[in-house]
């Protein structure tokens, strides 16, 4: 049996759920196994119909008032008690915040080993007793291993987007199985007490369609001046790469990187920035990147599909006058 | 990044160690904490002898002293690390707080923090990004959607923490030579093997990309411009 982790919080679910579930769902299919689903708490029973389209049969539901809101060790606790009564092959879940946290719980509680963001398993074996052979990411995905996992019930992490999310053409019914869990106050003694909505109406980086991203090269914090402006003219954000923040030109939530906001947007614009391995990760998924660099050896080129070889502190203001040239001969 | 001959690692003879950058956020966060509410800080690393020098970094910005858990340099699965990590902490001195970086840059396991918190039987929060401490409970804030969620747990208790907690400072010249009088305890360990074996490393294929150079200097913005208007960008 194949068990994924659907991960939701208080009845709405984590996209990346969708992934672990046709990752799942595929497993299931290529070991000849059953693919199962399991949920933590009552707000997510309304989840368990959509499942059929991943080929869950069947979904079990934890349910306890005390899980109505994310508690990790308890949501731990939870996914361990199923383990034990299912002894599935393999759990599954997404490498979200959350989903590494509730599968590390899981982990600790049974002593078992955990392969955190695993794009893809290489050898998988029917026999549920033998090890399996997959590949994990390491530096943020800049490098893969190959692992080997040894475990009867083999627990793991999906990492983001190594695999589309497709539903199955065909889906059949879904059945609910609840179950409640056993737990101690220990396992409480951390659970989710206040919500903060976070502050200003921005542009957020991690959804902007533009990003303005400054690097050493922007020459201080006085730099971004220009970047906001040309940012703020396509309607994008302002990121940077961690040198910036590091030398407290700007707030780490403008971070793009491994360790700080990974960017997605429709194009990106990384100026003074030469391209460290921790900047890359954080930039790889954006569709188009431009570069504005006096470096043309810079690493980042080679990341990047179009590149001006200049002075990010001239050729930032000449295309944002270029613009407005444009925009002001069209009245728009 | 270039790899060994064997692909068990990548080759480092021409490369620095540095402290990942959740872990000195970890560090900066110790030394805040004793500076406004007394106590002692202690820094403890798993590693080769050379790791020492991560240590002494740490100390240049203030940690007290340093534990090394010293190993042959191979790769240690994460349910080893735990153990050694527990195993070092359950025979120190009483404490408030043991902090983590949440994930390490390289190796990514995610799972140590929790780890070591259940070996202890203490509470933990991970992917923290801002803590405070009052009354023997510490606040911990970690980012959630468009928001916060906010945590509230007795001490001592286990955070593992993110790069934004705080702005790690720069060691002074009279940090690095008070570090190097400071204490480091080393033990040697061996790792109890677990369940997940590290087997080769291998570089992702490259994106191939070679990027188009539309000019040098002011004179490219209209070139920019031009692909602006094909994205929809800019609408004359």
């Amino acid at each position: 049996m194949i068990l994924t982790f659907v991960e939701h919080d208080r009845g709405t679910v984590n996209e990346l759920s969708f992934e672990a579930l046709t990752f799942g769902r595929r497993l299931a299919e290529r070991v000849g196994a059953e693919h199962r689903a399991v949920l933590i708490g009552d707000a997510g029973r309304p989840l368990a119909d959509g499942l059929a389209a991943y080929g869950v049969a069947t979904a079990h539901l934890a349910v306890d008032d005390r899980l109505d809101d994310y508690a990790p060790a308890a949501w731990g606790r939870s996914v361990a008690g199923l383990l034990r009564t299912l002894r599935p092959a393999v759990v599954v879940a997404a490498a979200s915040d959350r989903g590494s946290e509730v599968l590390a719980h899981a982990a600790a509680m049974l002593d078992a080993p955990l392969a955190a963001n695993v794009t893809e398993i290489a050898d998988a074996s029917a026999d549920p007793a033998a090890p399996w052979t997959l590949i994990r990411q390491r530096w943020g995905g800049s490098l893969l291993e190959e692992a080997r996992l040894d475990a009867p019930v083999k627990l793991l992490t999906l990492a983001p987007h190594a695999v589309r999310a497709e539903p199955a053409p065909e889906p059949g019914p879904v059945a609910l199985e609840t179950f409640a869990p056993e737990f101690d106050d220990g396992d409480l003694a951390v659970r989710v007490t206040d919500r903060v909505p976070a502050s200003s109406g921005k542009v957020s980086l991690a959804e902007a369609k533009v990003v303005v991203g400054g690097g050493r090269g922007v020459g201080g914090p006085e730099g971004f001046v220009a970047l906001e402006e040309l940012a703020g003219l396509l309607g994008g954000a302002v990121g940077c790469s961690r040198v910036v923040t590091s030398n407290g030109w700007r707030p780490h939530s403008d971070q793009i990187g491994q360790t700080g906001t990974r960017i997605a947007p429709a194009l990106y614009i990384a100026c003074g920035i030469s391209g460290a391995t921790q900047h890359i990760v954080g930039c790889r998924a954006a569709k188009r990147i431009l570069v504005i660099n006096t470096d043309p050896e810079a690493p980042i080129l080679s990341h990047a599909d179009h590149a001006i070889i200049g002075d990010v502190r001239t050729v930032v203001p000449a295309i944002t006058a270029e613009i407005r040239k444009v925009l002001a001969a069209t009245g728009g | 990044m270039v790899l060994t001959e064997d692909a068990r690692a990548i080759d480092t003879r021409f490369l620095g160690f540095t402290v990942s950058p959740h872990e000195e956020c970890a560090v900066e966060e110790a030394v805040r904490l004793v500076g406004a509410h007394g106590g002692e800080s202690v820094v403890l690393t798993l590693g080769p002898a050379e790791a020492e020098e991560q240590l002494r970094d740490a100390m240049a910005l203030g940690v007290d002293r340093g534990i090394l858990l010293r190993t042959d340099g191979a790769e240690w699965d994460p349910q080893a690390t735990a153990r050694a990590v527990a195993a070092a902490v359950r025979a120190g001195e009483p404490f408030d707080l043991l902090l983590f970086g949440n994930e390490s840059a390289d190796a990514g396991n995610f799972q140590v923090a929790v780890r070591v918190a259940h070996a202890l039987g203490l509470p933990v929060v991970t992917g923290v990004k801002g803590l405070e401490v009052a009354d023997g409970r510490v606040t911990l804030r970690r980012e959630a959607g468009n928001g916060w969620e906010v945590f509230d747990v007795a001490l001592p208790a286990v955070v593992a923490v993110r790069e934004g907690l705080n702005l790690p400072r720069f060691p002074s010249v009279p940090g690095r030579l008070r570090a190097k009088q400071k204490p480091v305890d080393t033990v040697a360990v061996a790792p109890e093997v677990g369940g997940l074996e590290m087997l080769r490393l291998m570089l992702p294929p490259s994106a191939g990309k070679r990027a188009e150079v539309l000019g040098a200097g002011p004179e490219a913005a209209p070139r920019v411009v031009e692909i602006l208007e094909t994205m929809g960008l800019v609408r004359r």
